[in-house]
This record gives C-alpha cells, structure tokens and sequence, in this order.
C-alpha cells in the first residue's frame, strides 16, 4: 500500500490530560488534540464503514468514512467487499459522491478515469500520452484491510493490527446477542436518521453508555409512553449493570429482560405489541412465530459501545463521524428483518421514529445537552470532566470483567483507558 | 399541462391559518385541523412514495400528532424550551387536483428558527390533502419534501 501522509497532529502529548476518574476538559476543544486523534485513533484501529446489508448485490455500494478519509464500500462481481479511497489516482477527485447506489464502474468526473468495483484502474481517456510513464495495474483507487463480523464492515489503514474477531474480543458475544433482533430473519438496514451537532465527538461517546442521564435528559420521551413501557424504561434502580469488555468497548445492560430475545418466550406480550401480535397473526403466524417476532420487535436491552465510532445501540446502529474537534455526525441506522413480515419491519420503524432523528421524541435532547457541554466545558482556565461514578463499588461479571452499577461511567473508563494508550503509543514511535 | 391554476381562496386562507398556528404555537388548535385519520409526513427521502414502509423524520397518525404536541409544549423537553419561536412563509400555491369532497395542493415554504443564536432556515415543498367536510376543510395529509432532507438536518423542536 502506498504510504498515506498521517503526520498531522505530531507533539500532542494527552498523557495527563486523561486519568482513570477525570479527563480534561481540552480534550474536547483543543483542535491540535483532534488532528492527533485522527491520527493515532482512526488511521490506526478498525472504523466501522458499512453493514452488508448496504451492499446486498453485485455492484452495490455505499459511501462512507474512515475517521476523515472519504470511502467506497463496493461488492464486486465475485460478491466480495472492498473499502476504497474515494480519491482519484490522478489529480484526486472523488469518484462517487452518492450515499448508495448500484453501478458497474467508478468513473471520474474530471478527466474520466474508471475504476473496476474492486479499485482497479481499468481505463484512461488518450492514454498515449502515459506512454513508459506507469502501468495501470500500478494505480488502483486505495484498497483499506477489511474485515467483516455478523455482517459488520470494518475497515482499517492499520496493517499490523490484529484481526477484526480478537480486536471485537469480550464484544463479540454482545454482537451475536444484537443480531437475534431481526426475528430469525437476515437482518437487514431499512434506512437512516443523519443529524449533526456543535460538539466534540467523544461527548456522543461518552452517551451511549450514560444511563444516568436518561430519566432526566427523556423526560418527555417517557411521558409519551404507556404505563406499562414507561416502567420497563425505568430502570437505574433496577438489576442492570456496565461491563467493560475490553479495548475500549462496554456493554451497558438496562433491560436485563431482554438482553435475550429468543429466550423467555411464554411471557405475556405487551401492550404497546397487542396490535403487532395480532396483525401477524392474521398473516398465519404459528403462535410461537408471533412470540418471536413480537420479542425482537422490542430491540435488546443494552447499548452496546464499540471503540471508536459504532454502537449497537437497543434497535438500531448508532454511527459517529468526527469532523473537526466541536463538529460531528450521527447517523442512526433502523435495522429489521430481510423478508420479515411487513408488519414488523413497519413497527420497528415507527419505534425508531419515535426516539430517533432530528425530529425524534429523543434525539433532539440528547443533542441539546451534548452541546451544552461543548459551550459549558470550555469556561475557565483549567477544568475537569468527571468519569468516576460508581468507581467504589465494582464487581466481576462471570466473564471476568469488571462492572459497575447500570448509571456508573464504567464504559466511558473503558473508552478513556483504550483512548490514552492509542494516543501515547504514537507518541513514544 | 394546463396554465389554469386557480386555488381556491379559501384553500390558501387556511394553508396561512395552519402556518400561523404552528408559528405561534397554537397547537391545541392546531390538532382539531385534523381528519381522525389524518398523516403528518416529513420523509428522509424526498422522492420516497412509500412512506409506511420506510423511515420518516415524522410519520404522526393522530396519537402521534398529540404525543409531539404535548411534547413541544409540555416543559420537559430541553431543546423544545430553548426554542422561542419560528417564523415561517407559505406561497407558490399549486393546484394538483380538486373533487366535490377534497382538494390537493402544493406550495413552498421557507421556515426560520434561531438556534444558539444562530439563524437557520429550512426551506420546502409542502403538499396538502384537504377534504371538505360541513365545517369547512380538514387536513387528511400533509407531506413535507425539505430541500436538504437528505443532508445532515441539526435539531429541529418545532412543527413544519
Ligand atoms: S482527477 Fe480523476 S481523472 Fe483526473
Ligand atoms: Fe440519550
């Protein structure tokens, strides 16, 4: 692979900046920091691009980012999955700017350049003039190391690092569990919120495995709930718990209920489902297969965080895109069943509309105090951001993992911990 | 295609009255515009048809429709209180169909909110199924098409 410049960011040094119960408040406005971060974090570790469900078919492909890196996510005609620089070899255009699409090549708009589905560069407008200068076997678009787990794309520039499976680690078992949401069916993406907000990326990081904030930040979400769902999304007293998995990565069990969706399936069905149920039923559903679909309906009982941008968060993947130190994009992705009965395709979706989005009964709060943040952080010449909760009373979780109450900042410890070995690693090369 | 475009006055009377009313967040008001089976639609896709079976910024039946009401205006929500208001403008009347019972009609629409201090502005084509009933004209479905729905919208605590 031809060597990308990856020096930006050089000198920083967050070695004090980030201890086990505080991080410093620069590190989410300190835009030398950020470039570092781009640098030591997203060149350098696994970055979620896709699920394959994007890219179902020959052909298929989807648009998406390494860290700041422009990508193409294709599937050839062998059906296998690249990752590709959306940079033109020649002067650096980018060759495809749609979100998805289908199409048989990569042509470049400037000079018309095309590139095959796997990057390689297959064609040239009046190539006498490259006569003895290459070989275009010697520029294809820029293929990244992919790997894929259940369906999830990552990608990495980082060629000495470990395999997708060991990175994922403790999360892997976490991932199986997600998966069981599509109701026995593939699963499959149905479409996607994308909203942006004034405020450093690890702020939204930080959130997924903040419970703590959830009952005060969704206030009005839960009022907009039946009695019986508002109680079920009532859950700091309750059994739940955040486990550090390893890496950077934490699951933080809410609902301990329904961290299994094919289990306890003789329960009664909820209200909020009554109508689901019978709709399926309508259709000819055994009453088993109703009681399945009806449970991975109601999406898991966790968030599961994955270091750094990728969360498999209760019914949907979240997805963040750093794109300076106080600017970033989320992207929620609804997911269901491939083939599943429309019936619960269209009920996962509401659900999704419901919290979701710009426009979401949730969203929209969280967003307003993640920005508060990023205002209120800044003020003073020195100043702390507190991760310490529930850091007296740990316990061991039978994989042998540590764990705190479900409303400690277990995960975002975790998070740090990965984030100042990757950013002082760097440093000491 | 035919040149003669003439939308009923009463059709544009109310358009205005709708905006007017979300504007100053008469909402209560608001929602009695409404057909019981009424659907407000703000879809991701623009040029998405299938609105049941895709995701929408909003797809509010009339259950919907109260809980986001009660929600802007019920106090617990932290980015609708930090809204003052929205001012918006609704013109380019097209007329798109009219039977004894109802009319379809599209407009533009440009509305504006401050965020943080910041003016932003959110512009749209809005399409109206009104039927005409005793009383005069209800909303059965209003489907909102924003230029940059595709992009990356910020947080929006208003109704469009
Ligand atoms: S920049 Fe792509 S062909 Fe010239
Ligand atoms: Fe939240």
């Amino acid at each position: 692979m031809t060597q990308v410049n990856l020096s930006k960011g050089q000198g920083v040094d967050v070695g004090n900046l980030v201890q086990e119960d505080k991080v410093h408040k620069d590190l989410y406005s300190d835009p030398h920091i950020f470039e570092a971060e781009m640098d030591r974090i997203f060149t350098k570790t696994w970055v979620w691009v896709a699920h394959e469900s994007e890219i179902p078919d020959v052909g298929s492909y989807k648009t998406s980012f390494v860290g700041n890196h422009p990508v193409i996510v294709s599937r050839d005609r062998k059906k296998n999955i690249h990752v590709l620089l959306n940079r033109c070899r020649h002067r650096g255009a980018t060759v495809c700017e749609k979100k998805h699409g289908t199409t048989r090549a990569f042509t470049c708009p400037y000079h018309g350049w095309g590139y095959s589905l796997d990057g390689e560069l297959r064609a040239l407008p009046k190539p006498e003039e490259y006569e003895g200068l290459f070989d275009k076997k010697d520029l294809p678009l820029q293929s990244l190391r992919t790997e894929s787990y259940r369906g999830l794309i990552f990608a990495t520039f980082n060629n000495d690092i470990e395999p997708l499976e060991d990175f994922l680690g403790g999360a892997k078992k976490w991932i199986d569990l997600f998966m069981k949401q599509s109701g026995g069916f593939p699963l499959k993406v149905l479409g996607d919120h994308r909203f942006r907000f004034e405020g450093n990326w690890k702020i939204q990081l930080e959130n997924t495995t903040d419970a703590y904030h959830f009952p005060i930040v969704h206030k009005s979400f839960i009022s907009s709930l039946d009695d019986q769902t508002s109680d079920i999304f009532d859950f700091l007293d309750g059994a739940g718990y955040v486990e550090d998995l390893g890496n950077g990565h934490s699951v933080m069990v809410m609902i301990p209920e329904l961290v299994d969706l094919e289990a306890n399936l003789d329960e009664p069905i909820p209200n909020r489902f009554k109508e689901l149920a019978e709709e399926l039923a309508k259709e000819g559903l055994s009453d088993m297969e109703v009681r399945r679909l009806v449970r991975a309906a109601t999406g898991s009982g966790f968030n599961l965080n994955l270091f750094p941008n990728l969360a498999c968060s209760m019914a949907f993947f979240r997805v963040l895109r750093p794109v300076s130190v106080n600017e970033t994009e989320i992207h929620h992705i609804a997911i269901g069943g491939e083939g599943a009965p429309a019936a619960f395709n269209q009920k996962r979706i509401r659900l999704h509309e419901h919290f979701q989005g710009p426009m979401g009964f949730g969203t929209p709060d969280d967003s307003e105090g993640w920005e508060r943040v990023q205002r209120g952080s800044v003020a003073g010449k020195d100043g702390w951001i507190l991760v310490n909760r529930g850091m007296g009373k740990l316990i061991k979780r039978e994989d042998g993992n540590v764990a705190g109450a479900v409303c400690s900042e277990t995960g975002m410890r975790a998070a740090y911990r990965k984030y100042k070995k990757m950013m002082t690693a760097n440093e000491a090369e | 295609m035919t040149s003669n475009n003439t939308v009923p006055a009463n059709v544009i009377d109310f358009i205005n009255l709708e905006a007017d009313l979300l504007d100053h967040k008469s909402y209560e008001d608001w929602l009695q515009l409404w057909t019981d089976d009424g659907l407000y639609i703000v879809p991701v896709d623009t040029q998405e048809t299938d609105f049941a079976n895709t995701v929408n910024f909003a797809y509010d039946d009339a259950e919907m429709r109260r809980l986001r009401t009660a929600r802007l205006s019920g106090g617990e929500s932290v980015s609708s209180v930090a809204l003052d208001k929205t001012v918006r403008s609704v013109s380019r009347f097209r007329l798109l169909e009219e039977t004894e019972t109802s009319v379809r009609v599209r407009c533009a629409m440009t509305l504006n909110e401050v965020r943080a201090g910041r003016l932003l502005t959110y512009p749209g084509d809005v399409e109206f199924e009104l039927v005409k009933d005793a009383q005069g004209l209800r909303i059965r479905k209003k489907v909102v098409r924003l230029l940059h729905a595709g992009s990356h919208l910020a947080t929006v605590a208003f109704i469009f």
